[in-house]
This record gives structure tokens, sequence and C-alpha cells, in this order.
């Protein structure tokens, strides 16, 4: 726990404000702690303006490429009045910036960005105060743009003002904001903001950081999941020069001074496994997901979808340096939740959280696979037993086959329709892939949405838009069978049971744009439409593909794509983000699955796991509905539901035939 | 095979003492700690490891360091001569064509070298020049126009 006195040695003189965690506070005091002036148990987030007039906020949230350094600096300049030039962001190191669960779920623009917002509101009303106090003059009289307040003829910047100063101001997350339409700084297009380091390459990633002293470390896996050492034969490894061994039951991991010998080292290891026998693989998962979940589902209606399971593949693997002193360890490592790894390296050692010091560098992206410490972990483990820093970098392999995987899953759905095209029963059942965005958005008068877990046989986690993705497909594929059912538009299907006006509002975005009514058949082309909502934000796609008559082989030609999130924090930022979601779900869509059997993953490298390239990039147009009086929500996660459906939907329109699995090969 | 005792890279001489059977992606990242040079699959597959190799955009994973002793290394270090960003190193920012990052040194050197060989390429040319090259995050199309946009301003450089 960092105290009033820690912070200021830390960060040295100035202004700081300290944002209480906004629930927990608000009920604790009423929210009437303006102007406490000690540290509070519950920070969420933290500004200081120092004496040179630099602006720093503080916070757990991480970078990853979704833009957050870049967004939350948005947020402290407007509220500040302070040029984007004097505001740094410091994120994710566990021993700088307050406790965060993760940057997971799309929470960094709905909860950080207003708290940083926050808390520059409240440190624009200390320099005010601390200006009118100065001059002696009334507060009103006083403006502040562009890092100065001024007041007539004087006029002081940032750093003049907290000059000599040490204050801080606690406050309940309940300041008055900047509405959006009044906006100057926040709703542009800045760029991201370390972008040169890393057109120069200067930017170091964890898989580039390094301690001194420190070996290279390899681990031995098991041959199969689950599978147990029998024996193992490290002589000749630990026989080559500079080579330690380390063995702890079934963990075998080798080290050297330079990361060839450690490879030549690992391959030196002879180890026996004893076999283990493992039934369940990609092809018979499905029936597997049935029988094993409680409460199956009966009704013979149901029509059943597959989802393969797929892999994140951050283009950087899981990446970590760990070093230990005097009983303490620092762990340099790429994860969406430095606090969680903390905590994990915390428990599994036996020492105090405190006495863990986790620091996250951006990394090179995550998708929600990178919530654990795997890397941290061994790193440390290694680190401990040989007194040296040790360095653990995963291979492709190994982040393919020993990370875990978006789930998949068994979802049955059966439904029926008046002639007018009102869905009038529903049901919807998902086994395994998991229950994110299994309600629908439409207005069925009558529905039943179950999600069933099964034990996975492989690990799996969270994956951009969580299972959302997967329940957006088969809804709307199985909207798309309801409608061709009564020989109905799909469009004015979706418009008849969307009730929503935002869920409208983006259909008919999308549509428009696509230019939906107007659209010509040919042979061989199709078109989809798919829309949706989840975690605070809606979405209409729509696709054309062309589907070669002898192959099947799909193109997709265009994809147009309508997102809504209430108020644009960056507009350019966002498009990324939207384009890139669309980018990136066309893999899981056409081509992206993991095999497994008999407890191996069989495709865990790029030759074999093929992710979208720039030829499989269709033309890819954005409508950015901008909802100024909606607050702001996420936008990193559920512009990717609406692709896969979308493309389904034109296979479908194409070829006539439904293919009722992800990824979309007959 | 005699040891690798000299790498001709960005311009300067840099003595290593090196089997020259690593990777050239391994000697310089581990050992000259240029680390712009990415891994990302060691198996020749996204080209984030891409450098120039007498000006051929070349993967460093799959480059034996004992191959290229004495030919003219480019890293993305060295891309930016006195500080001055190339041509497709501005053209990248102008148009933000990245998200996490992590494969734009690679990126950057793959389409340098494209501009080499054509300094004028359709947009076809861009995406089949350029195809061997993974954006997990989905920039392809920002790429592509930050290419064409270095390409209207002589990105040869």
């Amino acid at each position: 726990m960092i105290t009033r006195r820690d912070f200021f040695a830390m960060v040295g003189g100035g202004i700081v404000v300290l944002i209480a965690e906004d629930d927990l506070l608000a009920q604790e005091t009423g929210g009437r702690l303006r102007g406490r002036n000690t540290m509070p148990e519950e920070v969420s987030a933290w500004l200081h303006v120092g004496e040179n007039g630099a602006v720093t906020g503080y916070t757990g949230k991480v970078e990853i490429g979704q833009n957050a350094r870049t967004s939350l600096t948005l947020a402290i300049a407007e509220e500040l009045r302070a040029p984007v030039a004097s505001v740094t962001m410091v994120m994710g190191d566990t021993a700088l910036t307050p406790f965060d669960q993760g940057t997971v779920g799309s929470q960094t623009t709905p909860r950080m960005w207003p708290q940083m917002r926050r808390a520059a509101a409240e440190a624009r009303e200390m320099l005010l105060d601390l200006a009118a106090k100065k001059w002696s003059v009334d507060r009103l009289s006083l403006k502040i743009a562009e890092g100065r307040v001024s007041a007539g003829e004087r006029s002081a910047g940032f750093g003049e003002l907290t000059r000599g100063e040490k204050l801080t101001r606690t406050i309940p997350a309940n300041v008055a904001l900047t509405p959006a339409a009044e906006w100057k700084v926040a709703g542009t297009s800045l760029r991201k903001l370390n972008g040169r380091e890393i057109v120069t390459g200067a930017h170091k990633y964890p898989y580039d950081a390094t301690r001194p002293g420190m070996l290279w470390a390899k681990v031995l896996y098991p041959a199969q999941f689950g599978a147990t050492l029998r024996s193992l034969d490290s002589a000749a490894a630990g026989a080559m020069p500079g080579v330690k061994v380390v063995h702890d039951g079934d963990f075998v991991a080798v080290a050297a001074p330079a990361p060839e010998v450690a490879e030549k080292a690992l391959a030196a290891l002879k180890a026996e496994w004893n076999p283990v026998t493992v039934e369940v693989d990609s092809r018979n998962v499905y029936d597997y997901f049935k029988r094993n979940a409680r409460d199956a589902a009966t009704n013979p209606a149901l029509v059943p979808y597959h989802i393969a399971y797929i892999a994140h593949v951050p283009l950087e693997p899981r990446a970590a340096v760990a070093e230990w002193r005097d009983g303490k360890l620092a762990v340099w490592t790429g994860t969406q939740r430095p606090f969680g790894v903390r905590g994990e390296l915390a428990q599994y050692f036996g020492i105090g959280e405190e006495d863990v010091h986790v620091i996250m560098p951006d990394m090179g992206s995550g998708y929600g696979g990178k919530h654990q410490g795997d890397a941290a972990l061994e790193a440390a483990r290694i680190a401990k037993a040989l007194g040296k820093p040790v360095k653990r970098n995963w291979t492709r392999q190994e982040e393919m086959t020993w990370a875990y995987f978006r789930p998949g899953g068994l979802i049955e759905v059966a439904g029926t329709t008046a002639p007018d095209g009102t869905v009038t029963g529903w049901e919807f059942h998902n086994y395994n892939s998991g229950p994110s965005g299994l309600v629908s958005p439409y207005a069925f008068s009558s529905r039943k949405e179950e999600y069933h877990g099964v034990r996975s046989p492989l690990r799996q986690g969270s994956y951009r838009g969580l299972a959302a993705t997967a329940n957006h497909f088969v809804r709307e594929s199985y909207m798309d069978e309801l409608a061709h059912s009564i020989g109905m538009d799909p469009l004015a299907f979706r418009l008849k049971n969307a009730k929503e006006e935002r869920l409208r509002n983006v259909i008919v975005a999308a549509a428009g744009k696509f230019g939906w009514k107007g659209r010509k058949k040919t042979p061989g082309h199709g078109f989809g439409i798919a829309a949706g909502f989840e975690k605070g934000s809606y979405v209409a796609t729509c696709a054309e593909v062309s589907v070669d008559p002898a192959s099947g082989a799909t193109k997709v030609l265009r994809a147009v794509i309508a997102f809504e999130c209430g108020a644009i924090v960056n507009p350019d930022h966002l498009r990324n983000q939207v384009e890139g979601a669309v980018a990136q779900g066309i893999g899981g869509a056409l081509f992206e699955q993991i095999d497994f059997a008999a407890g191996r993953i069989t495709n865990n490298r790029l030759a074999r796991y093929r992710v979208p390239r720039f030829a499989d990039m269709p033309v890819i147009e954005s409508v950015l509905l901008d909802r100024k009086d909606i607050p702001s929500a996420g936008a990193g996660e559920t512009p990717i539901v609406g692709i896969a459906p979308a493309i389904g939907n034109a296979i479908f329109d194409a070829a006539g035939k439904r293919i009722r699995r992800m990824p979309l090969q007959a | 095979m005699a040891r690798v005792t000299e790498l001709l890279v960005n311009g300067s001489t840099r003595r290593i003492d090196a089997d020259p059977d690593r990777t050239l992606l391994s000697v310089l990242r581990d050992d000259l700690d240029l680390t712009g040079t990415k891994f990302g699959c060691g198996e020749g597959q996204c080209a984030a490891c891409t450098v120039l190799v007498d000006g051929v955009a070349t993967r460093s994973c799959l480059t034996r360091v004992g191959t290229v002793a004495g030919k003219r290394i480019t890293t993305i270090e060295g891309l930016a001569a006195a500080g001055a960003l190339h041509p497709v190193q501005q053209a990248f920012l102008d148009h933000d064509a990245m998200q996490c990052g992590y494969c734009t040194p690679g990126m950057i050197l793959g389409a340098v070298s494209l501009l080499g060989r054509n300094p004028n390429p359709s947009d076809a040319e861009i995406v089949s020049g350029m195809n061997g090259h993974i954006c997990r995050c989905g920039t392809y199309p920002r790429v592509v126009a930050a290419i064409r946009e270095a390409a209207r301003k002589g990105g040869r450089a």
C-alpha cells in the first residue's frame, strides 16, 4: 500500500488526484470525501501534475494494441485542458499503478476512461484554486486552456502553479465532466502515441526484455496433455558448458547463458512420459459436449451447429524475464492482467503480493489470450532454483499448444416464425462455448436460451468477444434460415424482430451503405447480413462473397460494418478496431480451427494453421454512429461478432448451401 | 565451418562470435541487442523477422548467420538515417497502419524491399508482394494504403 509520503517521494512535488473506486466509496461515504487528504484504501486511478507541468496518469490497465494509452491520454487532455504532448500514461506496473482487475471485457473505455476524466477534471479545479489564491482573484475570472491558467494579463503554466506544492485530493468519482457534445480534444483522431518508437523498432516488447546476467531457459513439456514423467536422463544436457538443469517433479527445464545453448540442452534431454489415453478429438468433440452436458436439451426440432476451438495467435508469443532479489520477485511479462499475474506468483511461492513486482511493457497483442502468467511462473521457478535472472520466451509451437484456446462448442437452435416474419418461438442451447451473447437482442415473445457447461478436453479461456462470436454466428445464421423458410428478405426479417432503436440503427446503416436493397444477384455471388449486441455496443455487418461452384472455395469480396458504442472517443482508432475485428474475424469464420487427437495439438504452427493474410481481405467499409448522448462503451470485441454469420448467410445466398459450422467449411 | 566474427549491420561492421548455424534473427536480437527485428513464428510464415540483406527482404529466422557474412544487413534500427524517418516509416505513422505494432518493423522492411523492385506497385501488387507478412490485428488495408502513399512520395528513398 502506497502512502501519501511514498507517493510524493516517487513522483516529486505537485498535485495529485486519486480516484476512489466509485461504487465502493460512494456507498461508504455518501460522496462526501471531497478534499480528504489521505490515501484511500481502494484507488482505481491517479493523476499527477508535476512541478514542471508534466501530467501523468496512472492506471493498472495495459496497452496491447487497442490504443488505450492514446484514448486515456485524450481523456486527461480534454478535462485538464492540457496539451496532449504534456500527458504521459503509466500503465500496468504493479508497483506504480493502482490495482486493476485486468484489461478485459472491453472495460477500459466504459470504466477507466471516465475515471481518468474525473481525475483530470478535479486537477483542473485544483489548479484554478491555486491560481485564484496566488493572484487573489475571483476564481470565476480565470481561464484555463492549453496547459495554462490566465486572468487578464496574468498567466501561468501548470508547473508554475504546482511548484512547491504537495497537495493530494481524493474524490468520489462523481465530479462533473465535460459533455461529449462540448469535447474539443476527446473525440478527435489522435494518432498512436508511441508510433514512432514502433516504426523505428525502438519500443521494447516483453519478448525483448533482458536483465544483466540472465540465463535463457527452455521447458520440457510432456508428449501429451496430462502425461506424467516416467524417467529423465539429463546427464548429456547437464554436461554442456554453462547449462543448468532444473527438475522438480514433472517440471523440467534447462537454462544457459545463450539461447542456442539452451535449445541444444533441451534437445539433449531424454525423457519418457507415461502415456495417457484420450478419446476426445477435434472430430468427435461435439458428441462429447452433448453426452457430458448436464440437462442436455431433448427437443427433436433442434438443429446442431459446431464451433471449432481456435487459437489466439498473438504475433508476440508469451514471454517473461524473472529476477529474485532478497526474497522479492520482479517479472517483466506480457499479460492483460498484471495484478492477476502478481497474485498467481505470490500464491505459488507463498510470499506476499507486496513482494512481487510485475511490469508489463506495451505488448504484441492478446485478444483475450494472455490472462494468465504461464511464462512468468516458469521464469520465476527457474530463476529461483538457479539464483539468477531467467528469460523465458515461448516459441510459436508452445504458444499454440500450452496456452489456452477459444472454446469449441455445440450449439443447438430451433425456432418458429409467423407468416409476417414475427419470431414466435426460440430455443437455443450453447454447450461449452460460453454464455456471452447468448440472449438475443431481438424482441422474441417466447424464448429459452441456456448455457450448458462441459468439462473441456482442451485448456480454454477468453478470446476477443468470448462466446458472443459463436452465439451470434448461430443466432444470425438461424435467423436467416427462418427468413428463407417463409421466403422473406433477411433484412426485412431482422427489422421485423428488432425493436431496440440502437439495434435498428446499425442494421439500417449497414444495409444502406452496403446497398442491400439494390444488390444484384449473379451466379456464384451472394450477400449476407447479420446484427447483434454485446458489451454495450451494437453492430451490423453485411458481406458479399463469391463461391467457386466446383471447389466451394469462398472469397469475401466486400464487408460493410456499422458500429455504435455511444460517444466516439477517437474516430480513427475506433475505425482501426472495427475494421481490424472484421479482418481478424474472417479467420475464425473461414479457416481457423485447432485440430487435436490423442492429447496432442496436431496443427500447432502457422504452416498448418491458417490466419487471415493480405490476400484474404475484402474491401472493408465501416459506418461509425456517434451517439454523443450515450456514454462511451468499449469497441475491442463486439465488432468481431457479425462477420462470420454475414459470410455464412452470403454463402447460402450464393450456393444454396447452409453450412452449420464455424469455420464455414462444408 | 568457421565461426562468424564480423557482420555488416546498418552500415557498420559489428564484431560477433557466433556459430555459423545460428539464425541471423538470434544474432541480431541476442548478441547485438537489435530487438526491432521480431520473433513471430520461427518457421518463416509471419515475416515479423524480416530484414534487408543486400536490399532484399529476408526472413532472418530462417537465415543462418554464416550465409550472410560480408553482406549488407539492414534492420529497422538502420532505416531512419540520422533520425529522419524513411518515407515508408512516415507513411505507416501517417496512416496509423498498426495496432500492437509487433509486425510493423517487418512490414516496413518488406515494403521497402517491394518498392525497391517495383517503385510504383498497384494495390494487387502490394497485396501479393506483402502476403507473406501477418498482421494479427488485421490492419492490412491500412498497410496497403501506407505503402501506396509511400510509393507516391517516392518511397525508395
